[in-house]
């Protein structure tokens, strides 16, 4: 299978590293062979953070190379143009942006309905997700998040089948 | 991370703890620095017994010292801890170790975190101890166990050196079971192994060579100190020698090359890498840092050409390799810049570089968060070196400036880094006080906030976040003779600082203010621990 590139975009405190091990994890369980990279340290400091998340039969760097992204999720309007050249030609940029057309609960859980969002894109299966978004997170918040997880899948599919990215 | 499944996905520093775990480590301790923090929190969570040193020194030689008595001892730091741990390292070589003895230090190859991108490989061959260099998370844990073998095996201290792309990549690791140590730990006296006094030293060296020399034979047998990761498409004919995340990378970028690893930089396994650029008809190298394994090469008689200079700084990744292996040399356009961090909103260092600011202070400035006062609206700081430096290059300053530019200088710093590396300067400054005096403040926040709210001795508890005696900083700068100490609360009091300032700029003695004010993201976590547990 060929390797699934995906970067995920924001800023220091959006909790872009919890979305991208959420996001590992679901390739994880559904079997893959997975890396993630990300930056830490300076970067709590309201900065930018990138992390790279990479699924396949076999994957080898940890980092998506420039311009081989299948995926470009963004949490921040800032941080889209800086992040461009990571994206493949043909490939999806998902802003956060989108979250405005749809209701999808508490802010603090708008980076894992935006991986709602993403699943639509993705080939991983639901109960992977929902493991993962289980494993990641304290059990007092598991409904909150697996609500605005199915927001952003349901808004997802939805802009799939009618076209929109 | 848990303790149960043989099958995770964990970053390179939990690899590490983990096999540390599994192999029976009976203490982990070092200082924190990203991107090697996690090594040793991971070890506590795992139920490991971790501690964090005052700073590097202190945890290599509280290590050697466990080694001295059999047992396993894991030390871990940031590439510049091992400047400060250097002392000890150099000599431990010379003593050897009984248990095993494996100094984990993280590089940070393009400074995410860092104020230097110095290549430890080179401590490793300075020290003259094996070093190891894991390209991802299941060779960290393999690794890690390797280590420790070849430790035991030869009674050495043992390098493991990591980077910023395998401490904080994750990737799945499969445990396995690992040998536990063969007796308990335990003296034996032999002065003669472990008294440094010239007669002593002079056999230890002439024996350390020997050993290097023997693990240099082993290493060169095939798996051993190389692994040879062959063509996964028609092969080019073309090699690649390569080095920890530059295996990966190589990997990915030429995948009709074979690659073949380094894993033990040093002693380097010149047999090996000379058989494999024999059966190849060129050879590249590929690594990041500085060329270590390309000067090994050439003094093995390995016609390698050198990368060009543009190679040399920062992180690769497989872009970069590829342009590397293309022979570009032509400069790589920069990436577009992200957003640079800041002091959080509502952070207490805020206020204080608005006041520095405010005053002109030409400000001798550390290791922390609030090297971040150097950023606008504050751009505080004039100086930042390395841990500790803000005092000592403060009174330098004072004794070289005129007075009227003497008595503008402030150095600051924070509660951890005080604890690290700042109290010998406290006690050159009461020593040799400049003629204009001076004016120490410590921006107490009560944590080690840049690398993630670690503990340390003036919190008053331990790695584990457990109470421990609390060292208190304005009793240890009396204790060591400072005549003015103050200690403001600068945020609950907004006049409270600028005040302590104007009696320290207008008295002219020495000086330490201490400002203490939590960590606005630490000050949830300390309430919840200073509760006792329902």
């Amino acid at each position: 299978m060929k390797t699934v590139n995906i970067v995920i975009a924001g800023l220091g405190g959006q909790g872009i590293v919890k979305a991208s091990d959420i996001l590992a994890d679901a390739a994880f369980r559904a079997g893959h062979d997975v890396k993630k990279a990300e930056v830490h340290g300076m970067s709590q400091r309201g900065g930018s953070v990138n992390t790279d998340i990479r699924y396949g039969s076999q994957v080898l760097s940890p980092m998506v190379p420039d311009g081989e992204a299948d995926v470009l999720v963004t949490m921040d309007v800032t941080q889209i143009e800086n992040n461009r050249y990571r994206l493949k030609p043909d490939g999806k940029l998902l802003s956060s942006e989108c979250l405005k057309d749809f209701e999808h609960g508490p802010a603090r859980a708008a980076t894992v309905a935006m991986l709602g969002v993403l699943s639509a894109c993705l080939d991983l299966p639901e109960d992977a997700w929902h493991a993962a978004i289980r494993g990641a997170l304290p059990e007092k918040h598991h409904a909150m998040n697996l609500a605005a997880f199915a927001a952003g899948r349901h808004a997802g599919i939805a802009a799939q089948s009618s076209g929109r990215p | 991370m848990d303790d149960t499944t043989d099958r995770q996905l964990l970053n390179g520093d939990e690899a590490i703890a983990l096999a540390a775990r599994d192999a029976g480590v009976a203490l982990g301790t070092g200082y924190p620095g990203t991107p090697s923090t996690e090594i040793l929190e991971a070890f506590s969570a795992l139920g490991g017994h971790a501690q964090w040193a005052p700073n590097e020194k202190v945890a290599l030689e509280v290590g050697l010292g466990a080694a001295f008595a059999h047992a396993r001892a894991l030390v871990t730091m940031k590439h510049v801890g091992l400047n400060v741990a250097a002392d000890p390292l150099f000599t431990v070589a010379y003593t050897g170790v009984e248990g095993a003895l494996i100094v984990a230090v993280a590089d940070d190859p393009g400074m995410a975190s860092s104020q230097n991108e110095q290549d430890s490989r080179r401590y490793a061959v300075a020290a003259a101890i094996p070093v190891l260099d894991p390209a991802d998370s299941q060779q960290a844990y393999d690794f890690t166990a390797l280590a420790i073998e070849i430790s035991e095996r030869w009674r050495i201290p043992v390098m493991l050196r990591i980077t910023t792309r395998v401490s904080h990549s994750k990737s799945i690791v499969t445990r396995r079971e690992l040998p536990k140590p063969a007796a308990a730990p335990h003296y034996v006296r032999d002065a003669s192994l472990r008294v440094m006094v010239p007669g002593n030293a002079r056999r230890a060296h002439v024996r350390l060579r020997e050993k290097l020399e023997q693990i240099r034979i082993w290493a060169e047998q095939p798996g051993h100190g190389t692994l040879l990761h062959a063509a996964v498409v028609r092969p080019d004919n073309r090699g690649i020698v390569a080095g920890g995340i530059g295996v990966a990378h190589a990997r990915e970028a030429a995948p009709a090359s074979d690659v073949l690893q380094v894993a033990m930089p040093h002693p380097f396994p010149a047999a090996a890498v000379r058989a494999f650029a024999a059966a190849h008809a060129a050879c590249t190298v590929v690594e990041e840092g500085d060329p270590v394994l390309w000067e090994a090469c050439r003094l093995a008689d390995v016609t390698v050409p050198p990368a060009p200079a543009v190679y040399r700084f920062g992180e690769l990744s497989v872009t970069r390799v590829r342009r590397l292996l293309a022979g570009e040399t032509a400069p790589e356009p920069p990436p577009p810049a992200g957003k640079p961090p800041q002091l959080c909103a509502g952070c207490p260092h805020r206020a204080a570089f608005e006041l520095l600011r405010d005053r002109h202070c030409i400000v001798s400035g550390d290791i922390g968060c609030y090297t971040l006062g150097v950023m606008p609206p504050y751009q505080a700081i004039d100086t930042t070196v390395c841990m500790g430096a803000s005092i000592s290059a403060g009174l330098g300053l004072r004794h070289a400036l005129p007075p009227a530019e003497a008595r503008r200088v402030v150095s600051v710093i924070g509660d951890s880094t005080f604890v690290h590396s700042g109290l010998t300067g406290i006690v050159e400054m009461v020593y040799n006080p400049p003629p204009t005096g001076h004016i120490v403040l410590i921006l107490d926040n009560g944590t080690t906030a840049m690398t993630g709210l670690q503990e340390h001795p003036a919190t008053g508890r331990t790695l584990a976040h457990q109470p421990a005696h609390k060292m208190i900083i304005e009793d240890v700068v009396r204790a060591i003779g400072v005549p003015n100490v103050l200690v403001v609360d600068h945020v609950a009091d907004g006049n409270a600082l600028a005040a302590a300032l104007d009696r320290a700029q207008a008295d002219g003695g020495l000086w330490v203010i201490v400002a203490r004010r939590p960590c606005l993201l630490a000050a949830a976590k300390i309430k919840q621990y200073a509760t006792p547990a329902a």
